[in-house]
């Protein structure tokens, strides 16, 4: 074997996952491009006790919006609703606009700079589906933030480095 | 470091290590297909990388598991024997990098002393359920993972961030899954990160083996801790920060390397300088890494592995300590720990130095440190988001505190630099913002996108606790 040691597959130490950019949380507190879709949740703007759960899939561009109770989003007419809207625009600040177009499989997903652009080229339509994989992976999400502080060395994070790519 | 040094370090790769590579690239290779159907090729890497610990106590059984491997019977135990022939041959190629760097530089090596530690108590159905993952990802190769595939982790994982002797576990397999999740279908991934991907396998499976020794309680220290930097180390849903610094003993002696890590669980949206808000339950050692002062620890654990296990009420913030000042006096003669035997593997490699006198040059991509006629290759992908360090103050740096690591090549990784600023001389330290950022830039933009965990917790406060 004569392969160069210091090719991009010979390395521990690759990027795999940019970072994302830091967001405000308030009004869509969970974005994720995870299990074939571009899903999150939406804190609703009248009931401080409601979130909405959306989603657009990859490729189909199938799209939902509900509360977590299965509820369905009174704003969906064949068209995405607010709720979605501001998903989209969200996840375009959190991961970058090409990232988002190119996971949901949009057609000139390189020239998408905005949540306008991106959601006109969207070819799918309403489908419903359960909200109740998308909430419990929010509510996972939100149990990181439970758990204690430690200070055993986790040796295991040596092959994860901080890098500046936020800045 | 000097330039003799650095070139004593960097003499071509030590005998044995192009060899051991060389198979262990071949079986990460397999386990992009996976080890259920091997062609004749993956089955020679199979039997090659078994081979070369037949001589170990691994041995018979390494042998006997390729055999079986090889010939499609797959069974679970097995791949934890070739993940065990892979993750010993590289903590031999690491043992030999190690053993060049501290012949370079004269860097005297404590020796490794088992610690007397009880037994794990970590739960075996929770480790059972994440081997189990972890022979199906292997059988069914990176190739075919797919997003049911890594869904089938989430329970697993779950279960083991409720249990603290599972945390190193957890967050390496979180780490993992997480790239998977994002790769996913993986098929559709042009090349893959074969050996990163295959390290990251290889350690989960020694992490959740069972009969694991319990962790160790560690030995009371008294004496002085000096800071040297401070590494970040971040993925999606954790943030570890790994302080180097130099210890010297109350009883007198020579000063030790000690390093000591706090780090908790975030979410991806908690990133840049927002991480030091998770990790404020530390206010003595996150105040003397701000502020560059000494600190004095009274019976502070000192595991065997060189780690204080650190408790902020045994230590109390002390005098100034400039980073640069302990750097240049007192770094060349310190004691430096052994690792423990799991955490052996190139990866791990991190051993503080201290360069002045160079000239940062670009290469490449990237930025090189030319010594005399000798140079290093600067790790500039290492900088943290979380902190004051870019790559325009390396170019104009005239002295840097860094970890030496290796990736393939040796790599110097600065922690803090000293640099001209409009003619100032500055000194710019990872650690600088351990109490908020001090650039009204950093603040305003950190202010623009708000507090991101306390949003959260209302969230969590209205819908988790239902």
């Amino acid at each position: 074997m004569n392969a160069d040691p210091t090719a991009w597959e010979r390395r521990s130490v690759t990027l795999v996952v940019p970072p994302v950019q830091p967001r405000k949380l308030a009004k869509v507190p969970f974005v994720e491009l995870a299990d074939g879709r571009l899903q999150g949740v939406v804190s609703s703007g009248s009931d401080i006790g409601r979130v909405y759960v959306s989603f657009i899939a990859a490729g189909t561009h199938d799209f939902n919006c509900s509360t977590n109770n299965n509820r369905p989003c009174g704003g969906l007419y064949g068209s995405p609703c607010k709720h979605l809207n501001s998903l989209v625009a969200e996840a375009i600040v959190q991961y970058g606009a090409g990232r988002v177009a190119r996971y949901l499989r949009v057609d000139g997903a390189e020239t998408v700079e905005t949540s306008h652009d991106l959601i006109r080229r969207l070819t799918g339509g309403h489908e419903p589906g359960s909200a109740a994989v998308v909430f419990s992976r929010f509510l996972r999400h939100l149990g990181y933030l439970e758990l204690p502080a430690s200070t055993a060395p986790l040796a295991e994070m040596h092959w994860f480095p901080s890098t500046g790519a936020v800045r | 470091m000097l330039d003799v040094q650095l070139g004593a370090l960097d003499t071509g790769l030590p005998p044995g290590v192009e060899e051991a590579l060389g198979l262990v690239s071949a079986f990460d290779e397999t386990l992009g297909t996976g080890l259920g159907r091997l062609s004749q090729e993956g089955a020679q890497a199979v039997t090659g990388l078994a081979a070369a610990v037949a001589a170990t106590p691994l041995g018979d059984r390494a042998v006997e598991a390729a055999d079986k491997i090889a010939t499609g019977s797959v069974a679970g135990d097995h791949l934890t024997m070739l993940a065990g022939a892979r993750a010993a041959l590289l903590g031999a190629v690491a043992d030999a990098l190690l053993a060049r760097l501290d012949e370079a530089l004269g860097r005297t090596r404590a020796q490794w002393e088992e610690p007397a530690a009880g037994p794990a108590e970590a739960p075996e159905n929770l480790l059972v359920g994440c081997r189990s993952w972890l022979h199906e990802v292997a059988i069914t190769g990176w190739r075919g993972v797919g997003h049911d595939l890594v869904a089938a982790s989430d329970q697993a994982i779950e279960a083991m961030f409720g249990e603290p002797a599972l945390r190193r576990a957890a967050v390496l397999l979180d780490g993992l899954a997480a790239e998977l999740r994002a790769s996913s279908p993986v098929a559709t991934m042009e090349k893959l990160p074969e050996r990163r991907w295959a390290d990251l396998w290889t350690r989960a499976l020694m992490l959740t083996q069972p009969g694991r020794a319990g962790a160790d309680p560690g030995v009371p220290v008294s004496g002085r801790l000096l800071i040297l930097g401070a590494d970040v180390h971040e993925h999606a849903t954790a943030v570890q920060v790994q302080v180097h610094g130099l210890l010297e003993p109350k009883d007198g002696g020579t000063p030790r390397l000690v390093r000591t890590a706090i780090s908790a669980t975030k979410v991806d949206t908690v990133v840049g300088p927002a991480v030091w808000g998770v990790l404020q339950d530390y206010p003595a050692l996150l105040g003397a890494l701000a502020r560059h002062l000494s600190l004095d620890l009274t019976d502070m654990p000192l595991l065997a592995s060189g780690d204080l296990l650190w408790d902020d009420a045994k230590a109390a913030v002390g005098e100034l300590a400039a980073p640069f000042a302990v750097a240049r006096v007192q770094l060349a003669g310190a004691l430096a720990p052994a690792g423990p035997p799991i955490d052996r593997h190139p990866v791990a490699i991190a051993e503080p130095v201290f360069v002045e006198g160079y000239k940062a040059v670009k290469a490449g991509e990237g930025i090189e440190f030319r010594l005399g006629d000798q140079a290093i290759a600067v790790a500039t992908d290492r900088l943290p988001g979380c902190g004051p360090l870019t790559p325009q103050l390396l170019a104009t740096s005239t002295a840097c505190i860094g970890l030496l690591r290796w990736d393939g090549r040796w790599l110097l990784q600065p922690l803090a630099v000293q640099s001209t600023v409009k003619r100032q001389q500055v000194a710019v330290h990872n650690g600088d913002w351990a109490l908020g950022p001090t650039d009204p830039k950093v603040v305003k933009s950190l202010a623009r996108s708000g507090d991101a965990v306390a949003v959260l917790r209302e969230r969590a406060g209205r819908l988790l606790r239902k």
